[in-house]
């Protein structure tokens, strides 16, 4: 029987497997960040240990950072600590950090595939379950906890009992307007938050190969909403160009090497997977969340579910997630006014998603009432934005472009929307208090975020395109 | 750094018959700013269990006086969404030896069986009891056996298994932890290495 490529990455990686137990696991990468590392290195320092491979572990701070005036120190006491108790934890056990001003800084995650250190084939973890983004280029990566950290650094290994498998196709084009987030969106609202708990997907069909890196880590991203361990995609000559060249990519004969053994990952014709869905991708279109979690969503043309259609058993659920967001049963929420726009994040925060937003406000302007965070993935891709004059578009919009960072995706930083305010968010998680306390979030797209802040609405995208 | 060693539970319970409860609101982000792990369970479910003053919620599980003891009870999917281990140091920081639910977040399970903290998986039917039984009466008590993997409602005597693994059973009944575990498999871990990289 063949092999899913899941099951060729993870087989390959198996130190020992513990009967009746987890497996023992090797790890190609580990990223940290300021965040979910600290107790990891006072608990490996605890037991009298340095770090068993710092070439294998990169830094990068972007939780807890400012957006403005990077240059200047953290004014938060608790942020600043913590950022400078990375930059010590790292120097103390050779590890490379990319800090605050750093040209290399950026979301772990956005910071990751741009200098090549994501690579088909490996294993990756971070403390951060959005690790999954790096399945975008047939990598088995995925987020863990901080004991999980401190295993990495203790012995380059983590336990872990092994997922079930998951395949969901899409195939077909993708309508005008549709984009990758709209497909995740789609998915997580038929699948559920918990729809996938307990299993790694891989994304397949004609619809995954046509989008473009930037474009798959965005679905891969959000594999975690669905409750997966991770998702992947097979690598294929998109990934390959994309990688080559890169700082921490094999560089030359290696490279051509490198590529020769990554064309073998891919699931085997007949290859079973425990579960698999098929969705077309003509069915499609803008999507929007209503909810507070990111299974609550629908097309941004419906109207919110009924009392009556809801499942009995989620249906307290329901009901308090909509008196959160203040909406009603049935309600359409196209039109209803807003008063924030988050544009940025490890899901939609790469230079492709600024070109989606620079599209539309091209020569349009911010509605006067609507607040705004645009924010770079990375200092890499803020270089981009000016290298390619879209900075220059968002000014002549009204719209203000900040430093790169995690920002507003989950608010650790000054970058919160008031309570009770209303946020259409390029992120990830709608959760309640997400964005701050009291904050409401409207997961959409980007080009759903550039036209509600045309608009200052909930508004159909491809009005105008 | 063993952690402590799991033995057989009986307490009272705090319900929260939530679905979907995800780690942000069991610790919220601006709460993840400490470098240590200790004092977490003072904002354990904070921004449910404190208004906009800082005052707490009355009919809050974890403020009514009416529930309490060491195990919590939540609704399906628990601890879905951020890997933080944050929530599982709250959870083990305010005096919880056991959570159950019918259906857990899988990055969350290894972040408290990591700590400690016994999540057990019931079915919905045994979960929608355990609910029904504490509302109709507080006081309800429940047995955690984690030797024979066994859940029971005391006073009528219904129980059910749960799953948990051999490795991780062993763990916590012994207290071991598996960064010792692993740096114990160092040579073999070495030996893998040298056969990997070529």
């Amino acid at each position: 029987m063949g092999k899913t490529l899941f099951d060729k990455i993870w087989d390959a990686h198996v130190v020992t497997e513990i009967q009746d137990g987890p497996s023992i696991l090797y790890i190609d990468r580990q990223f940290i960040h300021e965040v979910t590392s600290p107790q990891a290195f006072t608990g490996i320092e605890g037991r009298g240990r340095k770090v068993f491979r710092p070439s294998q572990i990169t830094a990068t701070a972007d939780h807890n950072i400012p957006t403005m005036d990077q240059h200047l120190p953290i004014k938060e006491y608790l942020s600043a600590f913590q950022v400078e108790k990375l930059k010590e934890n790292s120097a103390r056990h050779g590890i490379t950090y990319y800090g605050l001003g750093d040209e290399f800084n950026g979301i772990v995650h956005v910071v990751g595939p741009e200098l090549g250190y994501t690579q088909p084939g490996m294993t990756i973890v971070c403390g951060d379950s959005h690790t999954s983004t790096h399945g975008a280029f047939g990598a088995v990566a995925f987020g863990v906890g901080t004991s999980e950290v401190e295993m990495v650094f203790a012995s380059q290994c983590i336990m872990q009992p092994k997922p079930k498998r998951m395949r969901i196709t899409i195939d077909g084009e993708l309508g005008k307007g549709v984009t990758s987030k709209d497909v995740i969106l789609y998915i997580l609202s038929k699948l559920t938050a918990s729809g996938a708990t307990g299993y790694f997907i891989e994304y397949a069909g004609s619809t995954i190969r046509n989008m473009s890196m930037e474009a798959r880590m965005t679905v891969c991203n959000m594999s975690i909403e669905l409750g997966a361990r991770g998702g992947m995609i097979a690598p294929d000559q998109k990934t390959f160009d994309y990688v080559k060249g890169r700082k921490y990519a094999p560089q030359g004969a290696d490279f051509d090497k490198a590529v020769a053994t990554w064309k073998q990952l891919y699931s085997d014709a007949d290859a079973i997977f425990d579960k698999e869905y098929t969705f077309d991708a003509a069915d499609i279109i803008p999507m929007i969340t209503y909810g507070t979690n990111p299974g609550l969503g629908m097309k941004i043309t419906d109207k919110i579910p009924s009392l009556t259609s809801v499942d009995p058993a989620t249906k307290e659920t329901f009901v308090k997630a909509l008196q959160y967001m203040g909406f009603e049963p049935e309600q359409q929420l196209l039109g209803k006014e807003v008063d924030w726009v988050f544009v940025g994040s490890c899901t939609n925060g790469r230079i492709e998603d600024f070109r989606l937003l620079a599209a539309m406000l091209k020569g349009r302007k911010r509605a006067p009432h609507i607040n705004t965070y645009i924010v770079p993935g990375s200092y890499l891709v803020e270089k981009q934005i000016k290298e390619e004059g879209l900075d220059k578009i968002f000014a002549e919009a009204d719209v203000e472009l900040r430093q790169p960072g995690c920002s507003s995706c989950l608010a650790m930083n000054e970058d919160k929307v008031p309570s009770g305010k209303y946020c259409v968010a390029t992120s990830n998680r709608n959760f309640e208090g997400r964005q701050g306390p009291g904050a409401r979030t409207i997961l959409a797209s980007p080009l759903t975020a550039a036209a509600a802040i045309i608009t200052g609405k909930i508004t159909d995208p491809r009005e105008f395109l | 750094m063993a952690i402590e060693k799991f033995i057989t539970t009986i307490s009272r319970v705090v319900p929260i018959p939530i679905e979907e409860i995800d780690t942000d609101q069991i610790i919220p982000a601006r709460f993840l700013k400490a470098t240590d792990k200790k004092g977490f369970g003072d904002n354990l479910f904070r921004d449910w269990r404190y208004d906009k003053n800082n005052q707490p919620i009355a009919d809050f599980p974890l403020n009514n006086p009416k529930y309490s003891g060491c195990i919590l009870v939540g609704g399906k999917n628990f601890g879905c969404g951020s890997s933080r281990e944050h929530a599982a140091w709250a959870i083990a920081d305010y005096g919880f030896k056991v959570v159950v639910s019918s259906f857990f977040a899988d990055i969350f399970k290894n972040n408290v069986l990591n700590n400690g903290v016994l999540p057990v998986q019931v079915s919905e039917a045994f979960l929608a009891k355990i609910f029904a039984a504490v509302d109709a009466n507080p006081a309800t008590e429940l047995k955690v056996d984690l030797v024979n993997q066994t859940i029971t409602l005391i006073a009528t005597n219904e129980s059910e298994g749960f799953e948990i693994n051999a490795y991780k059973k062993d763990c916590l009944l012994n207290g071991f932890d598996d960064i010792d575990y692993l740096i114990s498999k160092l040579p073999e871990i070495e030996a893998f290495e040298k056969k990997y990289k070529g």
